[in-house]
């Protein structure tokens, strides 16, 4: 037995020294930062099983630089303290190589001093409000200009329309999104008083007054289309009132930018068809990947489930992260930074993602039409859109622009031609 | 690239398969084919026009399939056919021109041309000649709808020559109405348009506005001096005073007629170009963190002709001055647009008025919302003076329990009717259960229940997310349900809203009948009144108890499946009213049910109100509704029917 | 008596000795002055259970000894963060923006600074004004001033209103907790000035100490916050000893009694309300920068109902009760929900602690409510040999805050 055990251990020393030289310390450690309980866990639960789905897939290709990957998942029970103090944990204590995770900009917010300062890697899958661009935090979900600038578009080249309601919940990514698209909509002749405003509370539910409002705003005889940036559960008592209103897509269109496939389930939706949302991914995307994605999606977690775009944001996130570090050769966070600029991958949607010098993706547009049976009708997709990190329709972020590869500056003056800063302003 | 591919192969199989003679349609749907292909609203206009220009008796066929999302390209050939789904999963193609089937083909070697609903809307129009006068009455209201929505004065000539042949009396009016409109804005004849415009006066419907409000529609415009006076003037702008003088001078460096400001960062700029020697202008550089000596150094500069001179107040005053901003009717006719001003006026205080009406149907239907929330709440607390800080949890119970049915009993109706009982029996089963285990030990000792039914409440909120999980869960209100009573375009609320109010009102009827006509009132009023001589009077108090929070929170359970109806399910649906059915309950007055009524009045008007004055933000509202309620309990710490004499206990 | 205020006095001795033992330890074993067995993170979250401690001290204050039970004090402790938060972030972001405004070829304007400044704080969602609230932003003497007076004076001014007007028991809580609801909506809008829902940030990098690595910053408010937790109890302790406490005791066992000796019931529960505030604001101002981030979901109205079941969990009524339910609940919660804890195979069905704490914490409120109202502190009593005095049933008090039978010791 001993004589077996120490051919074994030679064994495993050999097979040690065969391990090229610049692999890493085994396993890797693949951080997974997202809240299982509390009110997020509703949408980040989803995106840890798909971290879990990711990570199973990459080992059973046979692991990465000749090491196993090791998920190692943390709660921060939507408690946006807790991120941080669990982000210091697994940099300090797991030392994980790199970390997927957060949904709310508050969350992010919240991490971000925390990796800048122990110099780690974050992967961030949602769309968010822009004006950020971190050294550690590749974006991997839509800048405004890769969702709201292009539906806006769609709105006002597709449907005709001249009159706004940009209706949210009250929060940092409605508001900023939204003072974006009153400035684009001014630059685009849309007259301020044909804006209209309102914000509403998280899980707000009395709708009526609201409804009200936007069909009277039809009074002036130009065409109204509705903007949403409502959040999670509000959502359901603003699609039952506007279905009681009997307002059709027709009359007044209702694109959301928040309202995935995981959304409707909770709806009935044969009342809502027509109506429409803009991603970067939808579930009825024609590509043999996204097949593949799906069904691999389904046999782990059950045919009733279904796939959105955060989780195609960490698809490509990951799968980029495993490029760029096996070209590096190493799991050093400057090494594989470096590596991750240019980095290109196949989207589920067809086309290819490209990482940008500013950490942001250039991914296809898409915009789709509610179904009844709660999936998109794909009625628009545009070319790749590169992010912007500071976006071109407000004056004081016209000018900064986000650079790591040769500027190394994530806010560049273009005006004076400095660095405001490299940390960002969280 | 592939457009002119397109084009190439669609010119190629014209001129070999396709025979102009034999199939015309075709050859124009070829012709458009890049076009259609596009599908772009921007683009797509002469596509649709050369269909149904081409006077050919297909062309309303071929719109409304592409319409109907029901036109397909196939990809070997380019042919455009109309296609339906067959048995054996394929698709059956149908020939335009000769409305056969000529043959069938897989989804795969297909292209099913999507038109957006943009795309849809124009095609909706070119196809209103046509279906105005179609036998079918579902197409004519289409396409009155059509001209609802997308009016054009090309449409005026086709729907007066269908006034005459229509049959149907209720179609009719609603094209005399379309009529109408389409007159008031594009009639050539100035007094048939006024004519019109005062026939319509009064009237509340969106659509008059919307017809009656661009034709008031003006532009700004700028003149040295007085403007002139053909034009028809909607208002003469005085800077300072009607227009800010900033906005007017920016109109007219827009105009050309005046040099542009400099701004505060341009100076900075500029200055910054201009250091020599460590001074620019002669002001030493580390003295430019005064707004004034940059001025100063700026104003240098502009003398020496280095940089543009900044105009001064006083310029920019003086230029005003030189100059008439007036904002002027697009519409030249006065006459035209005094008479549609006019009939405005006269819809507007019509409109004002419902508009006030609607909102109290909104502040009533949120009354009856808070006041169902709030009715259980008023036996346990407001009779018992039990804090039941469960009583959210009892509420989403309810609504889970409202679900469950439906996930049973598919048929919505029957699964509402069987789940008001069935919410009521768990939610009664749950609160006697409660007050058995807990709530019966601490009944003199109010904050020591406020913690323990704290505990019973997370512990419950966490068991249905347990069971649930997070994901908001579908309540759907049955057929009957559905829409909206619509008094006028104003004046409008959902059915599911006044089956709740209708619900709120039954419960207050349940309520007064058991307190005030039962034994089981009887003896809960004595309960409450003095326990121990009602003890003494052989009143079972263990029972009375039981039973009486047993009906409070079956009646919150009843709630909860009202409210799942009009908004969601989700586990933190009861701690979203908890705070305000307490508020309700204390605003109105301990122990008194019309007390818990003008409560949930005053927080829902209150709410609607303050939503009313600032309608962006409905967060605001709620925040100053809870702070004025604060106030209001300061003042009157009894709330607004306080319980006098005995009955109030202390 | 005399026994009774010698007991007090042994727990306060041993309080603090245990405290000093303990803080000692923290830092021997810490990342940044000692031999790093205790991480960064850890010391953090010790550091703050220090703080949850304090502004559950001042919780004890106004519940166990007065009777108020108070659903705000969580309010007054986020208004202590918010107040400290807002000098954090305005001075870290001025180096930031003056370090990048030096290197421009003209020196910067007052005026181009502080528009800057409010640029990079408020980003696109606020204008480049400053709002009204941030007028002393600059000055860590104003903004620390304010960590004390903007708890006190709302709690002064509500505690006057209400009190005034005999608000009192079951009503009052609920008061105070539309008090917080109200507050927390307030902060919850952009427009106000305080971010919204994001909150102020990044308040653990500390300005002019861009330098030091946060494993010393962590231990500094370590230290900070155990002394402000043993100069806490010390006070409190003191406050209760003196005629002070037993006429508070007398307040809250039987109310109207004391006011008919003649005391001015509405002056001592005012002062108590005003003073136990700024004490929550302290323990908040402390706890914002080891968290990172203060948000307007701090201060809602369930945080505040957690505060009093601390106090509860702990036993009311005693000082070492409030600390120890406050730092018991809040590491044991931060244990189970982590995912630390190990699963527990029923073979039908696997507990997941994730899942299943709050049931278990829920369920344990009530246990203690029902069967043992004295909390954990009555463990000391058990230890003591103290017994309740025999009241054939009856409360101490009439009052609905009076402690019960079962709660009371000789």
């Amino acid at each position: 037995m001993t004589t077996f055990n120490s051919l074994l251990a030679g064994t495993l020393a050999f097979a040690g020294l065969a391990v090229p030289a610049f692999a890493a310390e085994c396993p890797i450690k693949v951080g997974v930062l997202h809240s299982l309980s509390g009110t997020m866990a509703i949408s980040e639960t989803t995106l840890k099983d798909t971290m879990l789905m990711l990570v199973e897939q990459q080992n059973a290709k046979g692991g990465l630089l000749g090491c196993e990957l090791e998920a190692v998942v943390v709660d921060p029970a939507s408690d946006w303290p807790l991120f941080a103090e669990k982000a210091r944990e697994l940099l300090s204590v797991h030392e994980v190589d790199v970390i997927f995770g957060n949904w709310t900009s508050v969350s992010r917010k919240s991490v971000l001093p925390v990796v800048e300062e122990l110099n780690g890697l974050l992967f961030y899958p949602v769309q968010y409000e822009g004006e950020e661009s971190s050294k550690n935090v590749f974006y991997t979900g839509a800048a405004p200009n890769q969702q709201a600038i292009p539906a806006t578009d769609y709105f006002l080249e597709e449907l005709g329309v001249e009159k706004f309601a940009l209706l949210g919940t009250d929060y940092v990514y409605p508001r900023t999104t939204n003072n974006i698209l009153e400035s684009y909509l001014q630059s685009k002749g849309i007259a301020e008083d044909d804006i209209f405003v309102n914000y509403t509370p998280f899980g707000h539910s009395d709708w009526s007054k609201i409804v009200a409002d936007v069909v009277a705003l039809g009074a002036d005889g130009k065409k109204v289309g509705v903007i949403s940036t409502i959040n999670g559960d509000a959502n359901i008592g603003f699609y039952k009132e506007l279905a009681a209103a009997g307002i059709s897509a027709d009359d007044i269109p209702v694109i959301a930018f928040s309202v995935g496939e995981e959304e409707l389930s909770g709806l009935d939706t044969a009342n809502l068809v027509g109506h429409l949302a803009a991603w970067n991914y939808f579930q009825s995307a024609e590509s043999e990947a996204n097949t593949d994605f799906i069904e691999a999606w389904k046999a782990k977690m059950g045919d009733e489930r279904v796939t959105n775009d955060p989780m195609e944001a960490h698809y490509i996130g990951f799968n980029m992260w495993v490029n760029a570090v096996t070209a590096a050769e190493t799991t050093d966070v400057d090494a594989v930074r470096a590596k991750m600029y240019g980095q290109e991958f196949p989207n589920l949607t067809g086309g290819t993602a490209v990482m940008l010098p500013n950490h942001h993706l250039a991914k296809p547009v898409l915009i789709g039409e509610i179904q009844s049976d709660g999936q998109f009708d794909i009625v628009s997709q545009t070319a790749e859109v590169p992010g912007d990190a500071w976006t071109d329709f407000l004056p004081e972020s016209a000018l900064l622009t986000s650079d790591w590869k040769d500027l190394n500056c994530g806010m560049y003056n273009t005006e004076t031609e400095t660095c405001v800063q490299t940390l960002s302003n969280y | 690239m592939k457009y002119l591919y397109v084009a190439v192969l669609a010119l190629a199989l014209t001129s070999t398969f396709v025979r102009a003679q034999e199939a015309p349609t075709q050859m124009i749907l070829q012709e458009q084919a890049p076009l259609i292909m596009e599908n772009s609203r921007r683009t797509v206009a002469p596509a649709i026009a050369a269909v149904s220009d081409s006077g050919l008796p297909q062309a309303q066929d071929v719109l409304q399939a592409w319409q109907a999302k029901n036109l397909w390209q196939r990809s070997a050939d380019g042919l455009f056919f109309r296609a339906t789904k067959t048995e054996q999963n394929d698709y059956a193609l149908y020939d335009f021109d000769s409305g056969e089937i000529v043959g069938t083909a897989l989804s795969s070697d297909l292209e099913q041309i999507k038109p957006n609903s943009g795309i849809r809307a124009l095609i909706g129009s070119a196809l209103v000649r046509f279906q105005l006068q179609d036998p079918d009455p579902k197409r004519r209201r289409a396409a009155l709808t059509s001209v609802q929505r997308n009016p054009g004065e090309d449409l005026l000539a086709p729907l007066r020559e269908s006034l005459a042949a229509e049959p149907d009396p209720e179609i009719l009016a609603l094209k005399q109405r379309a009529e109408r409109l389409l007159t008031m804005a594009y009639d050539a004849d100035e007094d048939r348009r006024i004519a019109a415009v005062s026939q319509m006066a009064g009237d509340l419907g969106v659509d008059v506005r919307a017809t009656l409000n661009p034709m008031l529609s003006t532009r700004q415009a700028v003149f040295a001096g007085p403007p002139p006076e053909a034009l028809n003037i909607a208002e003469t702008l005085v800077p300072g005073e009607t227009i800010e003088t900033s906005e007017a001078y920016d109109i007219l460096v827009a105009a050309d007629l005046a040099p542009p400001r400099v701004t505060a960062a341009q100076i900075r700029n500029a200055l910054a170009q201009h250091i020599e020697g460590g001074t620019v202008g002669g002001v030493p550089v580390h003295r430019l963190d005064d707004p004034d000596m940059r001025l100063q150094a700026y104003a240098a500069l502009a003398e020496l002709g280095d940089v543009p001179p900044a105009p001064g107040p006083v310029q920019i005053a003086q230029t005003l001055a030189a100059h008439s901003f007036v904002e002027v009717y697009v519409e030249p006719s006065t006459r035209v647009t005094d008479a549609a001003s006019e009939a405005l006026d006269t819809i507007a205080l019509t409109v004002g008025a419902n508009q006030a009406v609607d909102l109290i149907l909104d502040g009533l239907s949120l009354t009856s919302i808070y006041f169902l929330a709030a009715i259980g709440l008023a036996i346990t607390f407001g009779v018992m003076g039990v804090i039941n800080m469960a009583h959210g949890e009892f509420i989403m119970m309810g609504a889970y329990t409202g679900y469950v049915v439906q996930q049973i009993v598919p048929n919505h109706t029957a699964s509402i009717l069987l789940a008001i009982p069935l919410a009521f029996a768990v939610t009664f089963a749950a609160g006697v259960l409660m007050e058995r285990l807990v709530i019966r030990w601490l009944y003199n000792r109010p904050l020591e229940t406020l913690l323990a039914t704290f505990g019973v409440s997370i512990a419950l909120q966490q068991l249905a997310k347990n069971i649930f999980g997070t994901q908001a869960r579908p309540l759907t209100s049955p057929e009957w349900l559905d829409g909206a009573w619509a008094i006028n375009d104003v004046v409008a609320i959902s059915y599911i809203r006044i089956a709740i109010f209708v619900l709120a009102g039954f419960f207050l009827c349940v309520y007064l009948f058991i307190m005030r006509r039962t034994r089981l009132g009887l003896e809960t009023r004595a309960v409450t009144q003095n326990p121990r001589m009602a003890a003494s009077m052989g009143i079972n108090l263990n029972k009375v108890n039981m039973l009486t929070f047993g009906l409070g929170s079956g009646i919150a359970g009843v709630a909860g499946v009202a409210i799942g109806l009009f908004a969601k399910v989700t586990s933190e649906l009861g701690s979203d009213y908890i705070v305000q059915s307490f508020m309700t309950v204390v605003v109105g007055g301990v122990g008194n049910i019309w007390g818990t009524l003008a409560g949930a009045a005053m927080i829902g008007f209150l709410q609607k109100g303050i939503e009313w004055f600032n309608p962006s933000n409905t967060l605001a509202a709620q925040t100053f509704m809870i702070v004025f309620i604060i106030m209001f309990i300061q003042f009157r710490p009894r709330g607004i029917i306080a319980l006098k004499g005995r009955a109030a206990g202390d | 008596m005399q026994r009774a205020y010698q007991g007090r006095n042994r727990s306060t001795v041993i309080f603090l000795v245990l405290l000093a033992v303990f803080t000692l330890t923290v830092t021997v074993l810490s990342e940044g002055v000692g031999n790093g067995m205790i991480s960064t993170s850890f010391v953090k979250t010790l550091g703050k259970t220090l703080c949850l401690a304090l502004v559950a001290i001042s919780m004890d204050l106004v519940w166990g000894y007065a009777g108020i039970l108070s659903l705000g004090h969580f309010a007054f402790f986020g208004l202590g963060g918010y107040m400290v938060g807002m000098w954090l972030m305005y001075e870290r972001t001025r180096e930031i923006v003056a370090t990048s405004l030096a290197d421009a070829p003209i020196p910067p304007t007052a005026q181009e600074v502080s528009d800057a400044v409010a640029n990079q704080i408020f980003g696109v969602v606020g204008s480049a004004e400053f709002p009204l609230i941030w007028a002393f932003a600059d000055s860590l003497a104003a903004q620390l001033l304010l960590v004390v007076l903007v708890p006190g004076v709302l709690a002064g001014v509500f505690g006057w209103l209400a009190f005034r007007s005999r608000v009192a028991g079951v009503y009052l809580s609920i008061l105070t907790q539309a008090m917080t609801l109200a507050l927390s909506l307030y902060l919850f809008q952009n427009d106000n000035g305080l971010r919204g829902n994001n909150g102020l940030s990044g308040l653990q990098n500390i300005p002019g100490l861009a330098d030091v690595p946060q494993a010393l910053v962590s231990v500094w408010f370590f230290w900070g916050a155990a002394f402000a937790l043993g100069a806490g109890y010390l006070l409190a302790v003191w406050v209760v000893s003196g005629k002070f406490g037993s006429v508070l005791r007398g307040i809250r066992d039987d109310e109207a009694r004391v006011r008919f000796l003649g005391y001015p019931v509405e002056t001592y529960k005012l002062v108590l309300f005003t003073g136990t505030a700024c004490l929550a604001g302290i323990a908040g101002a402390l706890y914002y920068p080891q968290a990172g981030i203060i948000n307007p979901a701090e201060l809602a109205p369930i945080a505040s109902i957690y505060l009093a079941v601390w106090v509860a969990i702990g036993g009311r009524g005693r000082l070492y009760g409030a600390v120890i339910g406050a730092g018991l609940v809040s590491l044991v919660s931060s244990w189970f929900t982590g995912g630390q804890a190990p699963d527990v195979p029923l073979g039908f069905y696997t507990i997941k602690w994730v899942d299943w704490w709050l049931v278990v914490l829920g369920l344990s409120f009530v246990m203690v409510t029902l069967f043992a109202p004295k909390g954990i502190g009555g463990l000391f009593d058990l230890l003591e040999r103290r017994i309740a005095p025999d009241r054939h049933g009856a409360d101490l008090g009439p009052d609905q805050g009076a402690l019960r039978e079962k709660e009371a010791s000789e």
